[in-house]
């Protein structure tokens, strides 16, 4: 019996191990491909340690692409604008839904379900023309308004708020604090741990688009990243080591909000989940 | 006593909309109204020069869909690719989360590791593996060391969309695996002592309550993956350049809607058309699904 189980832990960890190995390889070999020469990349050899390590990469692609810093401001700017913007509204609606009393409520509830269902290829060619006719094309603005809400945080923020405990709320009406008072003075800071989880999602959902700011971005000057990325490469196109150098610039800031903060990873995912 | 507090109501009623209001007036611009903006322009014509002209041709955008040729393999491309995708993804993703919820050391640290591809962009991914799929590349490199065959991954028709197919597998698995991790741990104990009681082995004790417990959560799961596949846009677009190449292999409903609606003159109506209908196979398949498994439903 003892010998059995034994088999069956060396079997689970050689599966962990195996997957583990294929999920970091790929990341590895890129990472070892930007500290590399070019002449070692068109060598083919396959080494992960580079045999001439070298940071000049690093360098090239921030001299020969002046405009890959302000790739990384837009990207930065249009991520911190939406997450900000997010979790404020998203609040509000939620705490709206889940709280307060007003007609059309139901049928708004509703609605927003619905359109959690509406995937976002249908509406990018209306929103092209709308944004056109307001005069928001290859500007922030056309890629934070239409982004600043997200139903299936409304939504999530209504669950919340549902099972808040509504005695901190009637204490604090009871005090006099108005609405609005309770809202942002009570309720939202007892809320930071949803907060955080949507704010890691939605921040990285802003980062990592690539479709609508296709759509809405045409002057290189006003490019995101991945944007930025996919014409470097048609630019170097088997200059593989920068490439992959541009890559990991763009990869290490979500990287680092993880390290620290993948506790509300996980719980962010399992609130997606219906939990 | 009434009056005051129907005033109160009101009052409410006024905080509720504005607390509101933000999430309205962006429901309504940009997704309601668009939404029926697409209906509209769907029966038009679109003409984008100079001022924006719309003229009604009623069927004509749908009928052109019968006779196109490319509209054809991308719906072909897509209906493979998320034939393929789910399942796979699902299996996966529920292999990983019962592995690593068998209570072995480590757990955390392989959970971190899994995650990763989940964290990096379509774009970053999409470059690393085609770095990989290079025909003197890693992969090929390694093919070639145990003896396998190699493949032009990036250039064979016969081929890249299956690049692209192993590649989204092997990204999206870890997110749903976190959904069923989470799942697991709600299932009760006492359901597998009570198997263990009447001698079931672990593969038994699987099969018969770990996947029937997690049924509302696989339907779950498998409803995002239809809507996630059925979307499948940015690694096609930055594999062939924008074209769907080689020889229309990675074309999918989407790029295609992108082509015609931002690429070429004057096709921004069928584009809006086709959007339309890939709309209506998404919602079939979504509602589809959920009568499925409706006796367990989640929600």
């Amino acid at each position: 019996m003892k010998k059995k189980m034994g088999i069956g832990k060396l079997l689970l960890y050689t599966i962990l191990v195996l997957y583990a190995l294929t999920t970091i390889i790929p990341f590895l070999w890129a990472l070892s491909s930007s500290f590399k020469s070019l002449q070692e990349i068109v060598s083919g050899g396959i080494n992960f340690i580079p045999k001439n390590f070298t940071l000049g990469n690093y360098k090239t692609i921030f001299i020969e692409e002046e405009l890959f810093p302000r790739w990384m401001f837009n990207s930065l700017f249009i991520a911190v604008s939406v997450t900000l913007l997010n979790l404020l509204f998203n609040s509000m609606a939620g705490y709206a839904l889940a709280r307060l009393n007003f007609p059309g409520k139901k049928a708004l509830f509703i609605g927003i379900l619905g359109v959690l269902m509406i995937p976002a290829q249908v509406t990018m060619i209306p929103n092209y023309l709308i944004l056109k006719e307001l005069g928001w094309l290859n500007s922030y603005q056309g890629m934070i308004v239409p982004a600043m809400i997200n139903a299936t945080y409304i939504f999530m923020m209504r669950q919340f708020f549902v099972n808040f405990p509504k005695e901190l709320e009637e204490a604090a009406e009871l005090d006099g604090l108005g609405k609005f008072g309770t809202f942002f003075r009570i309720v939202m800071p007892l809320a930071k741990p949803a907060l955080a989880a949507q704010a890691i999602f939605i921040f990285m959902g802003s980062w990592n688009d690539f479709m609508r700011p296709l759509i809405v971005m045409t002057d290189a000057e006003m490019f995101t990243l991945p944007l930025g990325l996919n014409t470097f490469k048609g630019q170097f196109v088997s200059y593989w080591n920068y490439i992959m150098a541009a890559s990991m610039v763009f990869t290490l800031p979500v990287l680092v909000i993880y390290a620290f903060f993948n506790r509300y990873f996980i719980k962010g995912v399992s609130f997606t989940g219906g939990k | 006593m009434r009056g005051k507090s129907s005033k109160k109501a009101l009052r409410e009623a006024g905080q509720g909309f504005l607390f509101m209001s933000p999430a309205l007036v962006v429901l309504l611009l940009f997704i309601i109204g668009p939404i029926l903006f697409v209906v509209f322009l769907s029966f038009h014509k679109v003409q984008l020069l100079g001022n924006v002209s719309f003229d009604f041709v009623a069927f004509d955008n749908f009928k052109r869909l019968l006779d196109d040729t490319r509209a054809k393999i991308a719906l072909w491309n897509t209906f493979k690719y998320v034939i393929i995708v789910v399942p796979c993804q699902t299996l996966l993703a529920l292999i990983l989360a019962a592995t690593l919820n068998a209570g072995l050391k480590g757990q955390t640290f392989f959970r971190i590791v899994y995650f990763l591809p989940t964290l990096t962009s379509s774009a970053v991914l999409t470059l690393i593996f085609m770095w990989m799929y290079n025909k003197e590349g890693l992969i090929n490199k390694l093919l070639d060391f145990l003896g396998l065959p190699t493949y032009n991954f990036l250039g064979d028709p016969g081929i890249a969309l299956n690049a692209i197919m192993a590649m989204n597998i092997w990204s999206t698995a870890p997110f749903f695996m976190v959904i069923y991790l989470a799942a697991l741990q709600d299932i009760p104990d006492s359901l597998y002592e009570a198997a263990e009681l009447d001698g079931a082995n672990a593969l038994q004790k699987f099969w018969l309550i770990t996947v029937p417990q997690l049924r509302p959560v696989t339907s779950f799961v498998v409803i995002m993956g239809l809507i996630g596949t059925f979307q499948l846009f940015d690694q096609s677009y930055i594999f062939s350049a924008g074209s769907g190449g080689p020889d229309n292999s990675t074309l999918t409903v989407v790029l295609l809607v992108y082509q015609y609606a931002f690429k070429t003159l004057g096709t921004m109506g069928y584009a809006a058309a086709l959007a339309f209908l890939l709309a209506i196979v998404i919602l079939t398949a979504t509602l589809i699904q959920r009568k499925f498994s409706k006796e367990e439903s989640l929600y």
